[in-house]
């Protein structure tokens, strides 16, 4: 508290001006207080963190201590020459725009289908959207379940055409598709949820404007439909491609990165630099520069966004 | 749960989209009802073969053939053995504990941060409020590592406190909640501040009844992810005790070996939560997830 408070004030002007300071001090207070708790955490959570990592980037730190200091830029140079962080960075790149296009026009498609209207609704809505409640840990049973070589369900409907079996996980040029698939399963519920609620959002009255022109259900869907759901698209680009780059669970527990480390993901590498090999200053520099793509990427989406809605 | 909408431009989900004139048996519409049936049977398939295989013994689970009639029939068995084992129910109810516990934090501070940036002129808030937004690109994946220390450092390791904290925020729910806020209308609360009511009050009283909806939004949404969250729980237990169900699940998948009915009766045990949660409250829940995914709008 100020001593201002405390002297009597003179004039009038006086006093209305050390009314202000005070409910300006009431206010700043009030405001501290109410997003005190908030803030607490996310600077010990978060910021901290997130500092202490940016620190441990330029440092040689390893689980016992040894090697410790500062080391410059030698873990971010390290990185840059890693084929093994190239490997995995260029993985985490395949699975993003393998995941990224079906999830977002798979999931459109089926948006579309449930908004005829047509009876069974729930049920549909049911289906497509129970897997994304699962945890990773169970989506990966069911799935290594499925793609079992010898004993999986698709295998064995496979031999029952007479197709030869497929080693969904163990093949190299396989393994990177069935994780796609398990993701496509997993996780489309939530992008067909936002276009069902944008669909219902579109004003019927356009619709019968455009019935009154002539055009057909397919033509309306063109010229109505797809540009309405515009910001819903561009929303779900963005949040899926965010989404896709940090891949881990899934890879992790279906093919453990494997085979041969064609499905292992930048977030995995970063985990087995930091919790296998115990390099945690290698380990932070890593995070650090996936770090630098994802606000690349996001500033790039936020650009071509906004270029967009004032065209 | 309330039964408030949560928007007033979502329609009743139940709708008929055809015209009047229109002939709802028509062939285009048939055709659409057989590929969305054939696209929602695929979409069941891994769930229900799950189920059956569950239900098998574990000689007919373990056999090559694929058939819906096992030779030794369908029964509870591994149920039976999984939950008696011990190991389910405990991670269950660590998940339960510390989900709950991160939802009802997560929703106190982000509705009270929510209402300083809506509503309070302070000193800082600027800034504060730009450093909410640049976190929200940052990964949480990415801070593993000096997290993990910083638990070290706390004692925090293999605690509940340890699973929560860092799970305990969440800056977009901020910005979600501060969205709503804007569009009360201030009178509301004047009319309760002129009676002399402290800020705190008219937050309680005036401005929380009115949230209800989205306040239910924010919790499912942070509830869900909480309970299905993974790698930070992963990281941070390494006690089987404290394990929660995604992380100890994760344990037995290779425990159980060869043992597929008892693999697959765990992993049903361990969405059967959520599912069944899901199925009372489908409603609040698609339109929850709706309302946050879309940031609040």
């Amino acid at each position: 508290m100020s001593t201002a408070i405390d002297t009597p004030p003179a004039t009038t002007e006086e006093v209305t001006a050390q009314g202000k300071a005070r409910a300006k001090r009431g206010e700043t207070l009030a405001g501290w207080a109410f997003a005190a708790p908030f803030a607490v955490l996310f600077g010990l959570f978060l910021v901290v963190p997130a500092l202490y990592g940016l620190y441990l980037s330029f440092t040689g730190e390893t689980l016992t201590g040894a090697g410790s200091g500062l080391v410059g830029f030698s873990n971010y140079a390290d990185a840059l020459r890693d084929p093994d962080m190239w490997k995995s960075l260029g993985n985490t790149l395949w699975f993003t725009a393998l995941s990224t296009i079906p999830l977002v026009v798979l999931s459109l498609a089926l948006a579309l289908l449930v908004n005829l209207g047509l009876p069974g609704r729930w049920l549909w809505r049911l289906s497509f959207f129970l897997p994304y409640l699962l945890a990773s840990t169970v989506v990966v049973m069911f799935w290594s379940w499925m793609y079992n070589p010898t004993l999986g369900l698709i295998n064995g409907v496979l031999a029952k055409f007479g197709a030869a079996p497929v080693a969904w996980l163990q093949d190299p040029k396989v393994a990177m598709i069935s994780v796609v698939i398990t993701t496509l399963w997993w996780t489309i519920g939530f992008n067909f949820l936002l276009y069902l609620a944008a669909l219902q959002n579109i004003p019927e009255q356009q619709f019968e404007a455009a019935a009154l022109d002539g055009a057909g259900k397919w033509r309306q869907l063109f010229s109505i439909v797809i540009p309405q759901l515009a910001p819903t698209t561009a929303l779900l680009v963005t949040l899926q491609i965010l989404a896709s780059l940090k891949v881990f669970d899934q890879i992790y527990m279906l093919t453990n990165g494997g085979p041969a480390g064609t499905t292992r993901s930048i977030v995995q590498y970063i985990y087995e630099s930091g919790f296998t090999g115990y390099r945690f200053g290698y380990s932070s520099a890593i995070s650090y520069l996936f770090f630098a793509l994802i606000v690349l990427v996001s500033l790039a989406q936020y650009k071509l966004i906004n270029r967009r809605s004032v065209a | 749960m309330s039964t408030y909408t949560l928007s007033r431009g979502v329609r009743p989900s139940i709708k008929q989209t055809h015209k009047p004139g229109e002939n709802p048996w028509s062939v285009s519409r048939m055709a659409a009802l057989l590929v969305l049936a054939v696209l929602a049977v695929t979409w069941l398939v891994p769930f229900g073969w799950a189920v059956l295989t569950s239900l098998k013994s574990e000689a007919d689970a373990g056999a090559s053939q694929i058939t819906l009639n096992p030779p030794d029939g369908f029964s509870f068995e591994a149920y039976r053995k999984v939950l008696s084992a011990g190991d389910i129910p405990s991670w269950a109810w660590n998940s339960l504990i510390t989900s709950v516990a991160i939802t009802l934090i997560t929703v106190a501070t982000s509705a009270l941060a929510g209402y300083a940036f809506s509503r309070v002129n302070f000193k800082g808030k600027r800034l504060l409020y730009a450093a909410i937004i640049a976190a929200i690109i940052i990964p949480p994946q990415l801070l593993i590592v000096p997290l993990f220390r910083q638990m070290l450092a706390f004692n925090l390791v293999d605690t509940y406190w340890g699973i929560i904290l860092p799970q305990a925020f969440a800056p977009a729910m901020v910005l979600i909640l501060k969205r709503f806020f804007d569009q009360i209308p201030v009178e509301l609360e004047d009319a309760a501040r002129v009676d002399g009511a402290g800020r705190l009050r008219v937050f309680w009283s005036v401005v929380l009844p009115l949230s209800r909806p989205i306040l239910a939004a924010v919790a499912i949404f942070v509830f869900i992810g909480a309970w299905n969250n993974f790698l930070w729980p992963f990281i941070v237990t390494t006690d089987a005790d404290l394990m929660t169900l995604p992380v100890g699940l994760q344990t037995v998948k290779s425990a159980y070996g060869l043992q597929y009915a008892q693999n697959m009766a765990s992993a049903i045990l361990a969405a059967l939560p959520l599912v069944v949660v899901f199925l009372f409250f489908q409603r609040q829940i698609v339109k929850g997830i709706a309302t946050t995914g879309f940031g609040g709008q």
